[in-house]
């Protein structure tokens, strides 16, 4: 079966979906409400080692497969979406980009606090006119007595002022599109790096969402991730990866939404018998897992691939693409199932459906993702 | 010190239970957890062996699908398991507290720890006749337990209140909710768990033949509890519909 899981999988699966359904899902509406970050979430999860699942043991993680990193962030977003993209992004960018193009001696320092979760991580690639084309980028920064001086503006970066670690993106080569692009490692204390403002979303309200200003950062130069100019390629290797990870927390959140409705329409009684008995609602249900099933084996497909060395470009796209439109439309569906008590706060899911919305833009608008999958099926 | 732990594997306490025609449980498709009463018990050896040092052993008498509540306990941080197989057409309390006793008494052991009882048939015999057929010490329903100098002082819930017990070791401990909060097992744990022990072993092996470990008690039926009766809504005006109510409260239901 395409879904099988491994022995330690499913031992995992059952742990962090227990984790998650006892201490992280009673905390959700009042994190929602508040719009305060989940300190004590990541504390707990580090305790468990779920920050660090797919690094190697030797830098401090868990050392599992791709595919029980991507099982974990789906139970987590199924409790908390907001939590769900914080562990995500920590994972799939902080910690991997670290793993892949770190040297040594940048492993030491950040890997191992980053995998056990002493440090969080955050990914600054999108500007104010760089988003979908990153190659426009124009935070800048030039090589001076030993320091990258790093000058400009990064916006929506989550886990903004609560991370400790920056993975950044800058210009160091003027005019020079994708191929004049540098990484940088930014510590939260580097003198000349502040955090701007934060945005007030419409879902995912415990993540935190900021701007990163630069002015004249002192960013020393061991702290370049990979080569000069070739910062781009840190950027294309953690892409496909992250994307299964989104793709795993709208799977997540839809998750979420269709055990709502389920429990709604069989207590929900309208004409004398449960509205789970009516087939027009029956008939939304039956969508709603179809849906729900389809999106979880195209996002455990894709893991599954990279965990095998196989390529998974497409296979990535069409797992974010479909879990994420599927977020959207099970959550819209439950909110109709549950009717007037779907809108009010007092229930969940009208904070699925805003949690949603996010995970088709993010990550890759959910139009990159066609583009990409229709380059390679005409490649 | 050494530290055996009994469990074993339970239906899921939200597991929707049904009767098959042959008037037997129906335990197809039902997810199975480590009896809730016995995660207590482990997480109470953990605690001991992280306080005291020594190892903690975790056997289990059941089909093959109670090597995944052997694993859990390993995943938790337990040392090693021992697990007998045991195909008999019945067992009863009897029959699994034989071969307890027996796979433990080949063990080394300081304590035995195990829940009070099972969720899912919650006869709570099995500890107490393990301990009896090693002729140790039992104290059951335990809230409270230290252990100190060849001794274990229990705090033990009576009614209305408590009772605090002595008892020299080795002797037999059974959990009740409320000794302590059992961990999740972590990632490395579960990642570790696959490369511990797990020693497997059936009656026959144990010297046990079919007679010696031949249940007792035979259950006669199973049945559901009667489904609830939907309430009754007595209609009219607020005078009359409570004398209607009175009326019903006492010649129906006869509870007035």
């Amino acid at each position: 079966m395409p879904d099988q899981l491994t022995e330690e999988q499913i031992m995992m699966r059952d742990m962090v979906r227990k984790f998650a359904q006892n201490e992280i899902a009673p905390r959700a509406a009042e994190i929602d409400r508040t719009h305060r970050f989940p300190r004590e979430n990541l504390e707990k999860m580090a305790a468990l080692g779920l920050m660090g699942v797919p690094i190697p043991e030797e830098w401090g993680g868990a050392g599992c497969d791709f595919l029980s990193y991507i099982i974990t962030v789906e139970e987590i977003s199924r409790a908390c979406a907001s939590t769900g993209v914080i562990l995500a992004v920590h994972t799939s960018l902080g910690c991997f980009s670290t793993l892949y193009f770190g040297t040594e001696e940048q492993k030491k320092r950040y890997l191992t606090k980053l995998a056990t979760g002493e440090y969080l991580g955050a990914f600054a690639l999108t500007e104010a006119n760089a988003g979908s084309d990153p190659a426009n980028l124009s935070t800048t920064a030039r090589l001076e007595g030993g320091c990258y001086i790093v000058n400009g503006s990064k916006i929506f970066i989550t886990s903004g002022g609560e991370a400790d670690v920056y993975v950044t993106f800058v210009r160091t080569a003027p005019g020079r599109g994708y191929q004049g692009i540098t990484c940088l490692l930014v510590d939260r204390d580097t003198p000349g790096f502040t955090i701007g403002k934060k945005e007030e979303k419409m879902g995912l309200h415990g993540s935190a969402t900021t701007e990163l200003i630069f002015d004249n950062a002192r960013v020393p130069e061991e702290n370049r991730l990979g080569v000069e100019n070739e910062g781009f390629k840190v950027a294309m290797a953690l892409l496909d990866g992250g994307r299964i990870g989104i793709g795993a927390q709208g799977l997540g959140i839809a998750r979420a939404a269709l055990d709502a409705a389920l429990d709604y329409a069989k207590q929900r009684v309208q004409f004398g018998r449960p509205i789970a008995e009516h087939q027009a609602v029956q008939f939304m249900l039956a969508d709603m897992a179809t849906r729900v099933d389809a999106a979880r084996l195209l996002v455990y497909r894709a893991a599954r691939r990279r965990d095998m060395g196989l390529s998974y470009t497409k296979e990535a796209s069409m797992a974010k693409l479909y879990a994420t439109d599927t977020a959207m439309q099970v959550t819209t569906d439950a909110v109709q199932i549950l009717g007037g008590y779907g809108y009010c706060q007092e229930y969940p899911v009208e904070r699925y459906m805003r949690d949603a919305k996010i995970t088709q833009i993010y990550e890759g608008t959910n139009q990159i993702q066609r583009l990409v999958i229709a380059k390679q099926l005409l490649k | 010190m050494k530290i055996v732990v009994c469990l074993k594997q339970t239906f899921d306490t939200e597991a929707k239970i049904t009767i098959n025609p042959d008037g037997k449980i129906n335990d197809q498709g039902v997810s199975l957890i480590m009896n809730p009463y016995d995660e207590f018990a482990v997480e109470e050896a953990l605690r001991l062996q992280e306080k005291n040092g020594g190892e903690v052993t975790v056997v289990s008498v059941g089909g093959a699908k109670a090597q995944d509540a052997l694993r859990q306990a390993l995943a938790m941080g337990a040392d090693k398991a021992v697990l007998v197989t045991a195909e008999l057409a019945a067992m009863d309390e009897y029959s699994t507290a034989t071969i307890l006793a027996k796979a433990i008494a080949g063990l080394e052991y300081d304590l035995i720890i195990g829940g009070f009882r099972a969720v899912d048939d919650g006869s709570a015999q099995v500890a107490g006749r393990v301990a009896e057929i090693l002729g140790l010490p039992v104290v059951n329903v335990v809230t409270k337990l230290e252990v100190a100098d060849g001794k274990a002082l229990a705090t033990r819930e009576i009614e209305g209140g408590s009772e605090v017990v002595e008892v020299p070791l080795p002797a037999v401990i059974t959990a009740q909710k409320g000794l302590n909060e059992p961990r999740y097992p972590s990632m490395k744990g579960i990642m570790k768990a696959k490369k511990k022990p797990m020693e497997k072993k059936d009656p026959a092996g144990l010297g046990l033949d079919a007679a010696a470990v031949a249940a007792r008690v035979c259950a006669l039926e199973y049945f559901l509890p009667a489904p609830r009766a939907a309430g009754k809504i007595i209609p009219g005006e607020p005078a009359e519909a409570t004398a209607a109510l009175v009326r019903a409260l006492r010649e129906e239901a006869r509870i007035i």
